[in-house]
């Protein structure tokens, strides 16, 4: 399939080019850009005026919710919503069910999501048996049934020599271990930032010491072992520092931001809104400051969207028994618009933390649109606005705390391996 | 607003006559009774022009009005006084203004929940005609027909003295 | 802003929580209960105002007495009255919060009356009653308890008539307290200007300063020159997870005695919610004493709650 998608403007955070430039694919790979190769003719052309043209989103954090979450949402409508939202590629954690411990499990996720041709998935798999945090899984196995990493979701180890032993392993073989920094004890019940907030609406809370912790335990652990760690979803400005300070220290230390945590504080539970009851916790206007300024300066390296969808029901209940989660997948694009216009951050340095910087802490080739890359892409329009509603989301997780709200970017189309997959009306 | 062509009253000459009025009928077993806030006033200023010592209370009828459904709770409820035995007792109810007689049924039925009273006698300053209701004072200083769209109200100068205002509703 | 407890034309259509609550509104079911103590007085305790009305209890958390002081309040009100205890056994088998209230709503309910464990369980249920429908908030979780807050500030303004002028310490376990919470929020509406809390710090909030208060962890210092004491009931249940070591101790250091009571003004005032711990927050002879209100507390507490639900139940 040959398309030239013309009259574009182009944003290549890789290459580090805004300019408007013709992209021209030919069998699923880019082979030209500004020129087309010799003899090249279209089959298609996408006139993509007014429109960035970018590397197809990278999204390091979604819940699919298969298997075994199958009541709230499937493979075909997840997959679905990626492609809507402009995500080409995207990275699982094991929490399903059963847990991605085992190499079967995942080989069988693969092949799903291969079958429906849609964006690339790219699976974690557990660090330990189950997520039990007691026995180490066979992480050479999984990463040849194709893991790009191991993690425990939202189920923290804390049995630390268990902690020490995995990271070994895993860095026995350069493997990535991605954990989420919280101490579990210290968050036991907790389900909001404990301040404020918590206080006046008599919500048990999770002290920021309950990240900084962890994180100090991760790194020192990591220091120690040699191991290569991603940090999932920060929510705390001192986060941001320990992991900048560690990084100047030259540990091999990466960590990402969720979109909702660029744009929600505490504040915004508002009169006990479910939908505002994430994990981790939304915290203080101190800390949303220190994680945008932390995204800006590369001490995080990338955006999320953490999408994990939440059954309707699950949260029609009184705040702390409400299922934490917020779907993602069809905001990713417009958070991080709607950040960068708020930050006066560049579209291209915005871009750059949701396909490049992602594709990288994978270890996947995407994020890039040099000649020969596959062609993974992104069209869409910055400066239309659209509304928030569960009537425009293809994903089965309607919970948003930006329901009812206009955010700015559309996805116009997502073309993968050079085939449209998407298309908005 | 349209000017109103009705010559309003002396309301102090008004509660002498009234006075006057309940003297014959005031006893040792006589209660005086006024409604909240305008029947109030003018039994704190009856009370030494009747020349003898009278038992004395306050209604408060915001709890039985029957515009609760309509209206909600009256927003400036007083407590009721009643420092007396209303049992057997010659009650004399006070008010400013009769009108409808639907507060004047509501004060009765507060009334009756102390207890059960020898009498009910009904007595107002001015009867401006217009009941909604079987119930009629039986003693007054002045009475005036007026129409349904002018509101008579008694109010009180700063120092103490009444007098008469004649307004549109709204 | 939008405040969920009000209607469009700015009257109370639920009372969920003493926060946000205009004080005119605070005011105004004040004054409104002084003629409800009247009412109380005479032989016949009834008025109409709530006839023909039904007033649903829903208690997803126990409580005998909460549940009999709205239950008196109401049929003085004339109302009729429904008491449902939903077990949480029921609940775990798979009804949730808002099945159980729509289920009731067949039952033409007016008013809500509602306790459950978990904070916020009155909002989500006001946010989900059909329009007609009034909540009570009886106590939800560690959030609020506007009804108690109400009957507290009433008591102190009976007995202390100079709000302006006060200073109130509140006593105890203020971290899990909904009954505190919305004592602070009355206190400060109102502005008392000087609101104290005392406790040790395995008891108090994270930022509990924010809520306007001063807090002290010294009973004697906390305690010197104030005005009203309103003591703080401590469950047992705080003995475990390492908060408190042992009844004995926290007596010691924060229960109120005759000794510490003496350190407040001459005429001070001694307020409990109740039920009392004799000699675990609060001392026999204290709670019995001559600066003790606590059995006012509760008269008022049924006055208190006659005039929220018929300011309620007026407004659309």
């Amino acid at each position: 399939m040959k398309i030239h998608i013309k009259n574009g403007r182009l944003i290549d955070p890789k290459n580090k080019i805004d300019a408007q430039q013709d992209l021209y694919i030919a069998a699923g790979k880019i082979v030209g850009i500004g020129e087309p190769p010799e003899g090249y003719v279209a089959n298609q052309v996408i006139d993509a005026s007014k429109l960035v043209v970018c590397p197809g989103l990278v999204d390091i954090s979604a819940r699919l919710r298969e298997p075994g979450y199958e009541h709230i949402a499937t493979l075909e409508s997840e997959m679905q919503a990626a492609v809507a939202g402009g995500i080409t590629s995207l990275a699982c954690p094991p929490d399903t069910d059963p847990v991605l411990d085992e190499p079967g499990l995942v080989e069988m996720l693969k092949h799903r999501a291969k079958q429906l041709n849609l964006a690339h998935v790219y699976p974690l798999g557990a660090l330990t048996s189950q997520l039990a945090g007691k026995e180490i899984t066979e992480m050479s196995e999984l990463t040849e049934a194709g893991c790009v990493g191991f993690a425990q979701a939202d189920a923290a180890i804390t049995d630390t020599q268990v902690l020490w032993r995995a990271m070994q392993y895993a860095a026995t073989f350069g493997y990535t271990v991605w954990l989420r920094p919280e101490e579990a004890y210290l968050a036991r019940g907790g389900v909001a930032h404990d301040g404020e907030v918590a206080a006046r609406l008599g919500l048990k809370g999770i002290p920021s010491a309950a990240e900084t912790l962890a994180i100090a335990t991760i790194l020192r652990v990591a220091e120690e072992t040699g191991a290569k760690i991603h940090l999932c979803r920060l929510s705390t400005a001192e986060g941001v520092e320990m992991v900048s300070s560690a990084k100047k220290k030259g540990l091999q230390v990466s960590c990402d931001v969720s979109a909702n945590h660029l744009h929600l504080t505490e504040h915004d539970i508002g009169f006990f809104d479910s939908n505002c009851h994430l994990k981790p916790p939304v915290r203080s206007i101190r800390d949303k400051a220190g994680l945008s300024a932390g995204v800006k300066s590369g001490s995080v390296d990338a955006i999320c969207s953490d999408h994990t969808p939440v059954d309707d029901d699950c949260k029609l209940l009184p705040f702390a028994e409400a299922e934490a989660g917020a779907t993602g997948l069809e905001l990713l694009l417009s958070l991080t618009i709607k950040w960068a216009q708020q930050e006066k951050v560049s579209l291209l340095d915005a871009l750059y933390r949701i396909t490049t910087s992602p594709a990288q802490i994978l270890g996947i080739n995407a994020g890039d649109l040099s000649i020969n890359s596959d062609a993974d892409i992104c069209i869409f329009d910055a400066d239309i606005y659209w509304k928030v509603t569960s009537g425009a989301l293809y994903s089965q997780g309607k919970n948003s705390p930006f329901t009812g709200l206009e955010l700015p970017g559309k996805v116009r189309y997502t073309i993968i391996n050079g085939h449209i997959r998407y298309q908005s009306d | 607003m349209s000017k109103i062509n009705i010559t309003l009253p002396d309301a102090e000459l008004l509660l002498a006559t009234l006075a006057e009025k309940l003297k014959p009928i005031v006893t040792p077993e006589t209660a005086l009774v006024g409604i909240h806030s305008g029947g109030a006033w003018i039994t704190e200023r009856l009370l030494p022009m009747l020349g003898t010592e009278v038992k004395h209370g306050m209604l408060d009828s915001s709890f039985y009005r029957d515009d609760y459904n309509q209206r909600g709770l009256h927003a400036d409820t007083k407590p009721s006084q009643i420092p007396f035995e209303v049992k057997d007792r010659h009650i004399i109810l006070i008010d400013d203004v009769f009108y409808t007689g639907r507060t004047i049924r509501a004060a009765m039925n507060e009334l009756f929940d102390y207890g059960r009273p020898a009498s009910i006698t009904l007595a107002v300053l001015i009867n401006r005609g217009g009941r909604e209701l079987p119930i009629a004072p039986q003693i007054f200083a002045m009475q005036m027909d007026l129409p349904k769209h002018l509101n008579l109200q008694l109010l009180r100068e700063e120092d103490g003295s009444f007098y008469l205002t004649l307004e549109e509703n709204d | 802003m939008f405040n969920p407890q009000l209607n469009q034309d700015g009257k109370l259509k639920h009372l969920l929580t003493i926060e946000g609550l205009p004080k005119a509104i605070i005011t105004q079911i004040l004054d409104t209960a002084e003629s409800f103590v009247g009412v109380a007085e005479r032989e016949v305790k009834k008025v109409p105002l709530l006839r023909g009305k039904t007033v649903c209890n829903i208690f997803f958390e126990n409580s005998t007495r909460t549940r009999t002081t709205f239950e008196i309040a109401a049929k003085r009100l004339s109302a009729d009255v429904i008491n449902l205890n939903v077990n949480t056994s029921s609940q775990s088998k798979g009804e949730t919060i808002l099945d159980t209230i729509d289920n009731l709503t067949a039952m033409h309910a007016d008013m809500f009356v509602v306790r459950h464990a978990q904070s916020g369980a009155a909002h989500l249920i006001a946010k989900h009653v059909a329009p007609h429908i009034h909540v009570v908030n009886a106590g939800d979780g560690r959030h609020a308890h506007p009804t108690q807050g109400l009957l507290d500030v009433f008591t102190v303004r009976r007995y202390k008539p100079d709000m302006h002028n006060l200073r109130v310490a509140i006593v105890g376990d203020v971290l899990h307290s909904r009954v505190a919470r919305s004592e602070i929020h009355a206190l400060t509406t109102l502005g008392v200007p000087e609101v104290r809390v005392i406790a040790p710090k395995t008891l108090l909030p994270t930022d509990v300063e924010k809520l306007g208060v001063h807090v002290y962890h010294d009973m004697r210092e906390g305690l010197k020159d104030v005005d009203v004491i309103m003591m703080l009931r401590l469950q047992n249940e705080r003995m475990v997870g390492a908060m408190l070591p042992s009844a004995q101790e926290y007596f010691k250091s924060y229960g109120l005695t005759q000794e510490k009571l003496a350190l407040a003004r001459p005429d001070a005032i001694v307020m409990h919610p109740g039920p009392m711990n004799r000699g675990v927050e609060i001392d026999s002879a204290v709670a019995d004493g001559k600066q003790s209100v606590i059995l006012p507390q509760v008269t008022y507490g049924i006055a208190v709650r006659m005039a929220v639900m018929s300011i309620l139940a007026g407004n659309a």
